[in-house]
C-alpha cells in the first residue's frame, strides 16, 4: 500500500464547562462516589450558536494551519458525528464551505457512534494511497447528548478534531503506518430516530462492547505489525469515561503513564466522535520525533478502529502553525450552574 | 421569520469564510463584496479576494432586547469589527460581555450559527468574531 501520513491536525474544544458536582447536587447524587466512579471531574458544554458543524470548522481550520495547505487541494471531506445538526442534508458540506475546499471536492457524513471520526481517517487513506485524493480531511465532532438524570448526563460534552491525510512524505507530522478494525453487531448504545436521548445497556456496555472491541483491535494491531504494547510510546484509547482507557491499559500490560497524556475525557468530558481524535491531537502536541502512538477508537454499535502511527521530524515544528492547539482550548473555562447548562443544551420543553 | 432559501445561499460565501471583493486598479478592499468600485468606476477591475479573519474592535454595544430568533443569546455583544485588510462589518462577538470588551482589542473570525428557522426550518451559519486573548 502506499504510505500516507497525517499533513495536518486540529482541535476544538468550546470555552463552556459544567462541573460532575454541580450535575450531583441537582439530582442528589454524591459528586465524590460520581467523580471517583466515573473518573470525570467536569465537562465541555457547547455554547448556544454552536453544533457539530460549528465544532468541525473550527477543528479543520486549525488543522490546515498545521498542513499549510491551500484547501482547495483537499479533495475528500468526511464529517463524522452523531450530533449531525440535520437529519438529512450534510454537515460535509457545510465544512467543505467554510474551508473553501468546494466545488472539485468528494463529501459525505459519518456515523459509527464515537468512532465515526477514525473511520474518516481510513477512509482517507484508502482515497489518498489510490491516488483518487490528494488530501483528504476526515473530523470526528460532536455535541452529544444525555438524558437529564442519567450517567451520561456527567460526560456527553462537546468537542472536535480534523485530520488531514496526505501522501507526500516530505508534508507528514506523523506517517500511518497500519490499521485495522474489530467490529460486530453488538447493541450497547442507540438512539432510535427522532429520540432526543440515547438509550444505553447499562453494565453492558463494558465488559461485550466497550473492553472487547478496544482490546480486539489493539491486539490485531499488534498481530498485523508485529509490534508489542513496549514499542509504543503513547496509547490513546477512546474514553467515554476516564476509568476504561486505563482499565484496558492494565488488562494488556500496557504502561498507564503511556496513557494519561492522551487522556482528557476528566477534564473535558467524552466528545463522542471526537474524543479518541482528540485525544490523539493532545499526545501530537508534545511527542517526539521518531516516537510510537497507538490509536484505538470505540463505537457503539459496535467496533474499534485501532492506527500505529509514527512521529516525523516536522511535528514540533509544523504544530506550531495551528491558530490555536488543544491546550489552549482546554485551559479557557467559563463555568456554568445547571440552569445556564440546561438553557444551553435546550434541555428545558419550552426552549 | 425565515430569510429567503436564495438570499442565505448567495451570501454563503461571505458568511462562511469572509470572501469580498478588491478594486486591481486602486487596491480598495470590499466586504461585503462589491461589483463596482465607488473610486474607480469604469477604469476599476473588480477581483474576488478572501479576507484573513484578523482583525480589531472599532466600536461595540451589549444587546439586551433581542430582536426575534435570538432572545436566548442575551445579553450578547455586537460590534463594529475593522478587519486588518481595511473594511468594517457589523458581527456579534462570542464567549463575553461588553466589560470585557475595548476598543482596539484584537480579534478574530469564528464559524457559529447565526440564525435557526424553528423548528423544521433552515439552520443558518456565518461569522462571528472572538477576542484574542
Amino acid at each position: 500500500m502506499t504510505s500516507t501520513g497525517i499533513v495536518g491536525y486540529g482541535a476544538y474544544v468550546p470555552p463552556y464547562r459544567i462541573k460532575a458536582e454541580e450535575i450531583a447536587r441537582v439530582w442528589g447524587e454524591e459528586p465524590e462516589r460520581i467523580i471517583k466512579g466515573l473518573g470525570v471531574k467536569e465537562k465541555s458544554v457547547p455554547g448556544l450558536d454552536e453544533d457539530a458543524a460549528t465544532l468541525a470548522v473550527e477543528a479543520s481550520r486549525n488543522a490546515i494551519g498545521v498542513a499549510g495547505i491551500e484547501p482547495s487541494k483537499i479533495k475528500a471531506v468526511y464529517v463524522g458525528s452523531e450530533s449531525h445538526p440535520y437529519a438529512v442534508k450534510p454537515t460535509a458540506t457545510m465544512v467543505a464551505e467554510a474551508i473553501g475546499s468546494t466545488p472539485e471536492v468528494m463529501a459525505a457524513d459519518l456515523e459509527f457512534a464515537c468512532k465515526a471520526g477514525t473511520a474518516g481517517i481510513q477512509i482517507g487513506m484508502g482515497l489518498v494511497a489510490s491516488n483518487m485524493a490528494e488530501y483528504v480531511l476526515a473530523v470526528g465532532s460532536d455535541t452529544s447528548q444525555g438524558r437529564p438524570g442519567d450517567a451520561l448526563e456527567y460526560t456527553a460534552a462537546a468537542g472536535a478534531a480534523a485530520f488531514i491525510v496526505g501522501r507526500q512524505k516530505e508534508q507528514m507530522v506523523a506517517k500511518l503506518e497500519q490499521t485495522c478494525s474489530f467490529t460486530t453487531d453488538t447493541p450497547d448504545f442507540w438512539r432510535r430516530q427522532h429520540a432526543e436521548f440515547p438509550t444505553h445497556g447499562g453494565r453492558f456496555t463494558g465488559e461485550p462492547a466497550y473492553f472487547r472491541h478496544v482490546m480486539g483491535a489493539t491486539q490485531m494491531l499488534f498481530e498485523k505489525t508485529g509490534m508489542k504494547a513496549s514499542d509504543f510510546d503513547y496509547f490513546v484509547f477512546h474514553q467515554p469515561n476516564g476509568k476504561f482507557p486505563l482499565e484496558v491499559a492494565k488488562k494488556m500490560e500496557i504502561d498507564v503513564e503511556k496513557v494519561k497524556p492522551g487522556l482528557m475525557t476528566p477534564i473535558i468530558g467524552n466528545t463522542y466522535s471526537g474524543a479518541s481524535p482528540i485525544g490523539l491531537c493532545a499526545v501530537l502536541d508534545i511527542a517526539k520525533p521518531g516516537q510510537n502512538i497507538c490509536l484505538t477508537s470505540f463505537g457503539s454499535g459496535a467496533g474499534s478502529d485501532s492506527f500505529w502511527l509514527t512521529t516525523t521530524d516536522l511535528l514540533p515544528q509544523n504544530r506550531t502553525r495551528a491558530a490555536h492547539n488543544l491546550a489552549w482550548y482546554v485551559e479557557r473555562k467559563k463555568y456554568l450552574d445547571y440552569g445556564l447548562y440546561a438553557k444551553h443544551r435546550r434541555k428545558l420543553k419550552s426552549l | 421569520m425565515a430569510e429567503n432559501i436564495a438570499i442565505t445561499w448567495r451570501r454563503i460565501p461571505e458568511r462562511y469564510r469572509l470572501a469580498g471583493s478588491q478594486c486591481m486598479t486602486c487596491h480598495a478592499k470590499f466586504f461585503p463584496p462589491r461589483k463596482l468600485c465607488p473610486t474607480c468606476r469604469r477604469k476599476g477591475k473588480i477581483e474576488s479576494c478572501a479576507f484573513s479573519g484578523k482583525g480589531k474592535i472599532f466600536s461595540l454595544s451589549e444587546v439586551h432586547s433581542a430582536p426575534a430568533g435570538l432572545e436566548l443569546e442575551i445579553p450578547y455583544v455586537l460590534a463594529i469589527v475593522q478587519l486588518a485588510e481595511g473594511p468594517k462589518l457589523t458581527t456579534q462577538l462570542v464567549d463575553c460581555r461588553e466589560k470585557d470588551v475595548k476598543v482596539g482589542a484584537a480579534v478574530e473570525v469564528v464559524f457559529r450559527r447565526i440564525r435557526s428557522d424553528d423548528p423544521e426550518g433552515l439552520l443558518h451559519y456565518g461569522y462571528k468574531f472572538r477576542l484574542v486573548k
